[in-house]
């Protein structure tokens, strides 16, 4: 029963570090030629499906540790001995986090290059986007008339008083929307408009993106903020579905500069025992067919143009995206998630 | 068993106790090996004020300009409500089970310990979606009454301070239940007699004589239950309260900065620093000593009719609302959902769990043991010292724990890897970092308080006497720990590996950073869904976390239990 408990890499590590113990010295190398390892921010469920039709094409078997925080500062200490390959990130900032701690390596390679557009990727080949999702506005179908909130900018009209309902400020996907607005409007304006929607909340900020259509569903408030992949996901679970037929999708800025995108991505690890293998992974999640079900499985975007998103996606029709290249509104994460507090969002 | 106060001291220096014990050479091993476990321990925790002082980028005084005050507030808030709140439920149930015989008493001497195996993020969750808008109890409200929306009528809201007090004192309670009957049922009944005679009513027994004496139980169980408080990131996440762990995740997971959480942890330090000092305090002017020969059996009353009742309901409500609602919702969620559940996988994610916390009870007890035994033999600062600082593990929230856990591990692997290479040309990678062993340190690092606070405040009831008569019979100090002393404090043990046990088996947030590849625990498992507010899909992790929690805490309650009678029997 031991034997259960240690997978096999464990028990041999467990091993090596009892020979290590006596004193008998020589210890062993514990990684077998086609495996590789992956530290990961998305939950190991939701990428299962895309890695086992990876090791079913390739016969590469694929390892994966899932933990919300924690894996940059792991691969930090582990240096260049971690068996860290991929991370894998469901937002654009532990991409730029986990290049800023040193653990990332370039990866120039054609067909990635080729799968997955510039304003996507780093520019110096540290980071890439694997699936994009908008992040829209959902407003009540009972109180909210079609057209009466257009723009991120309309969340700060006092009209729409007591009747807001969003995340906690400081969560990354809303770290990244300030981020945007810093850089399309600059920090005074933006600080401004911030400090305009926080007075125009219902309640203070609490739950996740679909806590807060449920909450637009309950008459708790009438507009909401979320990622669209949360959309299908209420769509296809029993007891959500109510919730996200209570309310309709808003595409903000379309007739401006457009909708709010965010990332889920990828970077190879500095340390990547098993490069060669990584990097056929990482191809092969820019590739059409790992694109496909990546993007289906979650309801996002997939960055690969000519690949289509899930019916259910499909159905909520095109919309324009900003065209901002990430990584300058990355610039600014720090300055907005440092704004949040100042304008006690979460209070 | 006898009282004393202050004078105790002086009792070991005047039988030349401290001469006797100090100069020996075993004593120098005790001496040893607290510092060495201590040392290790504290790796981790001073991993983390490293990052505090030195961080890559210091956002301390936006912090302190910002949200840590709210952060301190409401984490105090916190505290004075969950603290209130477990000592009322604790001390209560302890009384009455105690002192009196009603209906159902033997069932609630054992079952008042089950909500302790609830986590708390779980009960939390349960709770929520029974009571917010959109949960049955409010809906069958509305449909009672024709109101149609919120505006309509008060509900308090659950996803409150309020809310979070309740649901961490529903789970939280059983310390001070645990620690303090322990210390009723030992007081000594003619403790209680002689101030009737004195003429005390029973009320005033309770409150002058009973509380008192019990006090450094409560201390000792209410340092846990406010740490635990502290610590708990899954209910004030939850339920949006700004304490200062759910302010470490915001300013690490959100805003990426962990020399800024470390700070955070680091503040939460002094917190855990102050409420050690207040419990110590506490238990420094009283010492109890007790032979194990000087209990006499006392009666409890019987009681009938209406005050019966009243002492059922006093120990059914908690139960009711920390065990059998919350376990009832989540039995229904998994039954609804057993197909999705019921995989291999969840053989493996048992076994883990079970393991793991089996393991880390284990060793957790035996450097408890050493570390409080230690401290009773060696009483110069630097040993005291050393055991009071061991404690400070359980200061940290999880995450900040996994991290303060990774960079000494992956230190030493690396240091390894290098000597290695330099001398045989052999890579050794990392041996101890991504492996169980991890995980067994980080949860030893935890709860090492735990085990050394209960062991020690069972050492500290067992007479020196005890020591000079078994050394003066020729044992040495190990034997002297083993024949003696082990057995005298076997239910002070056995509690503390029973708390640490269960303890182990919710901990959530170092082990996910720390696991290794593809490995799942009950825990890990049922928070890839709760995070996602799919806990239905996850409910038979969930209920196997609260049952397999179930079983030490009936076999054990059950076998301190029974070592008492042994030891009342007169």
């Amino acid at each position: 029963m031991a034997q259960q408990l240690l997978t096999q890499n464990t028990f041999k590590k467990a091993i090596a570090a009892l020979i290590l113990t006596v004193g008998a010295g020589s210890a062993l190398s514990v990684q077998a030629a086609d495996e590789i390892n992956i530290y990961s921010d998305r939950q190991a469920f939701l990428m299962k499906p895309i890695l086992d039709a990876f090791t079913e094409d390739t016969g590469i078997k694929v390892n994966i540790v899932f933990a919300k925080s924690g894996l940059i500062q792991r691969l930090k200490s582990e240096g260049l001995n971690s068996p860290a390959d991929l991370m894998l990130t469901s937002n654009v900032s532990n991409l730029t986090r986990a290049v800023e701690a040193g653990v990332t390596q370039k990866v120039d390679d054609p067909v990635i290059n080729k799968n997955v557009p510039a304003k996507y990727r780093d520019e110096n080949g540290q980071w890439f986007g694997l699936t994009t999702r908008a992040r829209v506005i959902y407003t009540s179908k009972e109180r909210v008339k079609p057209g009466e909130i257009k723009t991120y900018e309309d969340m700060a009209d006092p009209k729409f008083a007591g009747r807001i309902c969003t995340r906690k400020g400081d969560h990354t996907y809303n770290v990244a929307l300030i981020a945007s607005m810093i850089a399309h409007h600059g920090e005074a304006d933006t600080k401004q408009w911030l400090e305009g929607v926080k007075a125009n909340l219902a309640r203070k900020p609490q739950g996740n993106d679909r806590a807060q259509v449920k909450a637009v569903k309950e008459g708790v408030c009438d507009i909401a903020v979320g990622n669209t992949y949360y959309y299908g996901k209420m769509l296809t679970n029993d007891e959500q579905r109510a919730w996200a037929e209570s309310v309709n999708i808003v595409y903000p800025n379309q007739d401006g500069r457009g909708s709010h995108v965010n990332i889920s991505g990828m970077v190879m690890t500095k340390s990547s025992p098993n490069h060669e293998s990584a990097l056929k992974l990482m191809r092969f999640l820019t590739e059409d067919h790992a694109q496909k079900i990546y993007a289906e499985q979650n309801f996002e975007f997939p960055v690969k143009q000519g690949v289509s998103a899930s019916k259910v996606v499909d159905h909520w029709g095109e919309f324009k995206a900003d065209d901002i290249a990430l990584s300058k509104v990355d610039q600014y994460r720090k300055r907005a998630a440092m704004m949040v507090n100042e304008v006690g969002y979460n209070d | 068993m006898y009282s004393q106060a202050e004078d105790k001291p002086k009792l070991a220096s005047g039988f030349g106790l401290r001469s006797f014990f100090q100069g020996r050479s075993d004593n120098r091993y005790w001496q040893l090996s607290v510092w060495v476990i201590a040392g290790i321990v504290l790796l981790p925790v001073f991993a983390v004020l490293w990052l505090a002082f030195f961080p890559d980028e210091n956002i301390w005084p936006h912090l302190l300009s910002t949200v840590l005050p709210g952060y301190i507030q409401t984490t105090l808030g916190l505290m004075l409500g969950v603290g209130v709140l477990a000592a009322w439920l604790g001390v209560s149930t302890a009384w009455v089970t105690t002192m009196y015989e009603f209906p159902g008493r033997r069932i609630f001497e054992w079952a008042l310990l089950l909500p302790f195996a609830v986590p708390a993020y779980v009960i939390a969750y349960v709770y929520t979606d029974m009571l917010e808008y959109s949960g049955w109890f409010q809906s069958g409200l509305r449909d009672l009454f024709g109101w149609t929306t919120a505006r309509d009528y008060y509900f308090p809201e659950i996803r409150s301070l309020g809310g979070a007090v309740s649901m961490l004192a529903l789970v939280l309670y059983p310390y001070v239940f645990m620690m303090v009957r322990a210390t009723f049922i030992e007081q000594s009944a003619s403790l209680r007699d002689a101030a009737r005679t004195l003429g005390c009513g029973r009320r005033a027994v309770f409150w002058r004589v009973s509380l008192p004496t019990a006090r450094p139980a409560l201390a000792v169980g209410l340092a846990l239950v406010l740490m635990e408080a502290l610590n708990d990131f899954g209910t004030v996440d939850y339920f949006a309260v700004r304490t200062l762990t759910a302010g470490i995740y915001d300013v690490w997971l959100n805003m990426g900065n962990i020399g800024g959480a470390a700070q955070i942890a680091s503040v939460m330090m002094v917190f855990i620093l102050v409420l050690i000092g207040l419990e110590q305090h506490s238990r420094r002017k009283q010492k109890q000593f007790s032979r194990g020969d000087r209990f006499k059996a006392f009666r409890r009353t019987k009681l009938t009719g209406r005050k019966a009742v009243a002492c059922w309901l006093i120990c059914f409500i908690p139960l009711a609302f920390g065990f059998i609602i919350p376990v009832g919702a989540l039995a229904r969620h998994a039954v609804v959902y057993f197909d999705v559940s019921w995989t291999p996988d969840f053989f493996q994610m048992s076994w883990n769990s079970f393991m793991l916390s089996a393991i880390a009870a284990i060793c957790t007890i035996i450097l408890g043991l050493v570390l409080a035994y230690g401290k009773r033999l060696v009483k110069t600062p630097s040993v005291q010292k050393a055991v009071r600082l061991s404690g400070l593990g359980y200061a940290m929230p999880g995450a900040a724990l996994a991290v303060g856990v990774i960079i000494p591990l992956a230190a030493f692997d690396n240091a390894v890897d290098r000597w290695f290479e330099s001398w045989f040309g052999i890579s050794t990678g990392l041996l101890l970092s991504g492996t169980v062993f991890a995980l067994i340190f980080a949860y030893v690092v935890r709860f090492l308080a735990v085990s050394a606070g209960s062991i020690e405040s069972s050492l500290d009831k067992v007479t020196p006497s005890m020591d000079m008569a078994a050394r003066s019979l020729g044992y040495n100090t190990l034997q002297i720990l083993w024949k003696v002393h082990v057995p005298m404090i076997k239910p002070g043990v056995l509690t503390a590996a029973l708390v640490v046990f269960v303890d182990s088996m919710k901990e959530l947030p170092a082990t996910l950073v720390l696991r290794p590849f593809n490995f799942d625990t009950l825990a890990t498992h049922v928070y890839q869904f709760a995070s996602d507010e799919l806990l239905e899909e996850s409910a038979l992790a969930a209920l196997v976390i609260v049952l397999v929690g179930v079983v030490p805490v009936v076999l054990l309650s059950r076998s301190i239990i029974a070592s008492r009678n042994e030891t009342t029997e007169p």
